[in-house]
């Protein structure tokens, strides 16, 4: 028994001799390049598997490159998911090949009429509570929606009609019109919200099939996109001939011998505001523009302090220049409003 | 637009988680693919497409109706199917006299035709003929491409970029090691070609890397390139960019040497080296005695100048 066990045993050993040392090392003229995380091995080795015999010799190309790149997944930091016990995992890098986005990049979207006057006014949104105490009940209810907290308004089965109202008024139909008006205006100001998204060089990428308003448009604005705004390209045999430059406000220039009814009247009218004795700038107006600028750049300043501190936390050394900076930024600003009013003033 | 921006908004939670997953955000999901048989399908390419559906399985749509479209000459039904069905990667098969065994690869961006290469087969293997076990399905396939020619010539480099984009699979931050099933190699040789796929065994080798032993398995294909519609190189370049948002913040004043060391730097005020506080070495002490001979050699050099 023994015996043939030991001669089992001495069997085995000397097939496991016999048996060719399997190697993992592969011999290449160029390195391979590899992109872990894409599972992507590039070999730039000319392949020499032509002939009668591609099929073996493109296997064993494979089979080289295949190694080459086990090799280096094997090189990965590896952990065990899952415990001690489970798989050997891999940490993966990220992709290094570009390869191109199925959508493009998301644009952001402009802010509403609301979101510009609470940024102007420093208003930030206040987290509220899901849940409101209800006396009446005295239990816990929803803010709104099905069992609210406060009573559906809609279910009344009395409403007082209030001091000055017409006393011959419906005042259920009045809520419900009411209701039905601010339906129609929030609704109103959604869509005019997305209607004023529209920037202006938004749909001018080239993706294939555009309208012909878009090309046009597009066209238009490649042509402004030289260095001289245009104003040497030149046109198609049957394009149109170029509108007369509008200008901006300041190189607005009138014809010399052009209406002469509107000179003498722009001349009279020059004299006129010379002789009377009302001072040409609106003092108060001035003044509250003034304010109003001031106030939104406080409003400002203090979201950006307030964002960072809630982002150092306890650290201040940041903090103690954080005014500083704000009042020499506020003065400055001062300065440069106050030098257009003199300049309205001559 | 955001679900939220649109004109009609969705009135159920399910329509506006429907609409956010079809809208364009940073990181993007794993490319779908469409795969369509033209008006004169025949067999070889009817089953090219199912067997590309098999390896593609769950990020790819097998369309079993016959479309009759001419890609290369109007790409808007494409688009519409691509719109419809939210795939960015098509597969169109078709079969005529004067381009026999032709299929059609191509990708969209934003719903439009980006790239399109046409792609004869000459010789079909499929997954059925080769009698032997398959890895399962949606596994993420190792990708290898071999030949100079695919860095070399523009064409095969979009070719390259294309397949890499078609069958690469979802992007995961780890992987088991032993799921490493399936490689899909690409030769380029003599202007065709080789497309071959093999089952990894991994076998035990004298050291912690396995011997590698392949062994064929899936759809072998051998490939003719044909007619190309290549993206305008302004397009590509639009298609490429990503978002600033994803890319990794570089960490300030850490520089990494060639040899793999980091510098770190620090900045310090200016300081006075004579008020350092370094370690206190008794033995260095300045003695009263040594202080006195020290003043008197320091103040006579000064005298002998002055006399000078």
């Amino acid at each position: 028994m023994a015996a043939l066990c030991v001669e089992e045993l001495l069997a085995r050993a000397e097939q496991r001799e016999a048996e060719p040392h399997r190697s993992v090392a592969v011999q290449k003229e160029l390195e391979l390049e590899f992109d872990l995380g894409n599972l992507l091995a590039l070999d730039r080795n000319p392949p020499r598997a032509a002939g009668a015999q591609r099929e073996s010799r493109l296997r064993s190309l494979a089979r080289d490159n295949t190694q080459l790149l086990v090799a280096q997944l094997w090189g990965l930091p590896a952990g065990r998911a899952e415990g001690a016990t489970g798989p050997l995992v891999a940490q993966l890098p990220e992709p290094f090949y570009r390869l191109p986005r199925e959508k493009p990049l998301p644009r952001p979207r402009p802010p509403t009429r609301w979101e510009q006057f609470a940024r102007l006014k420093g208003i930030r949104r206040r987290k509220r509570t899901s849940l409101v105490w209800d006396e009446a009940a005295k239990q816990w209810r929803r803010r709104w929606g099905y069992a609210r907290a406060g009573g559906d308004p809609a279910r009344d089965w009395l409403i007082e009609v209030p001091a000055g109202a017409d006393p011959n008024e419906d005042q259920f139909a009045k809520r419900l019109r009411d209701k039905r008006e601010k339906v129609a205006r929030n609704e109103f100001n959604r869509l005019r919200n997305i209607a004023r998204g529209a920037l202006p060089g938004r749909g001018l990428h080239p993706t294939g099939h555009q309208s012909r308003a878009e090309l046009g448009r597009a066209t238009q604005v490649a042509r402004v996109s030289t260095a001289s705004l245009g104003r040497f390209q030149p046109r198609l045999p049957k394009e149109p001939a170029a509108p007369p430059p509008r200008g901006g406000k300041k190189r607005r220039f009138e014809p010399l011998l052009g209406d002469l009814a509107a000179e003498r009247s722009r001349q009279l009218e020059l004299l006129r505001g010379l002789g009377s004795k009302k001072p040409p700038l609106d003092l108060t107006r001035a003044v509250n523009k003034q304010l109003r600028e001031e106030d939104a750049q406080a409003a400002a300043g203090k979201g950006k302090k307030r964002g960072q501190r809630g982002k150092r936390g306890r650290q201040r050394p940041g903090g103690g220049k954080g005014p500083a900076g704000g009042k020499g930024k506020k003065g400055g600003a001062r300065r440069q409003q106050q030098r257009p009013a003199g300049r309205k003033r001559s | 637009m955001e679900a939220l921006d649109r004109v009609v908004k969705p009135k159920t939670k399910r329509a506006k988680r429907f609409l956010e997953k079809r809208e364009p955000k940073l990181t993007e999901n794993t490319k779908n693919a469409i795969l369509i048989k033209g008006g004169n399908a025949n067999l070889t390419v009817t089953e090219t497409l199912k067997d590309i559906y098999a390896l593609k399985k769950p990020f790819a749509v097998l369309y079993k109706k016959k479309n009759i479209t001419r890609p290369f000459e109007d790409q808007t039904s494409l688009e519409f199917f691509s719109k419809k069905s939210d795939c960015s990667l098509f597969l169109f098969g078709s079969h005529n006299k004067k381009r026999p065994n032709n299929l059609i690869i191509g990708r969209m961006f934003d719903y439009h035709v980006l790239d399109m290469i046409e792609l004869g087969i000459e010789k079909f293997v499929s997954l059925k003929d080769i009698k032997n076990s398959k890895c399962p399905e949606g596994t993420k396939p190792m990708l290898i491409f071999a030949g100079d020619t695919f860095d070399l010539n523009e064409e095969y480099r979009r070719l390259k970029s294309l397949l890499i984009d078609f069958f690469r699979g979802p992007t995961v931050p780890t992987i088991r090691l032993a799921g490493l099933e399936y490689v899909l190699h690409f030769t380029a040789m003599d202007g065709k070609i080789y497309m071959r796929s093999y089952k990894v065994l991994l076998k035990k080798s004298g050291c912690k890397i396995p011997r590698i032993e392949l062994e064929e398995m899936g759809p072998s294909l051998d490939l003719v390139m044909r007619r190309t519609h290549l993206a305008s190189e302004d397009l590509y370049k639009l298609s490429l960019k990503q978002p600033k948002a994803l890319k990794p913040k570089k960490k300030k004043n850490i520089s990494h040497d060639v040899f793999g060391t980091s510098y770190g730097r620090i900045h310090m005020q200016k300081q006075d080296l004579s008020k350092l506080q370094t370690r206190k070495m008794k033995g260095l002490k300045k003695r009263p005695a040594a202080k006195m001979t020290e003043e008197d050699e320091g103040i006579s050099p000064k005298k002998s100048k002055s006399v000078l």
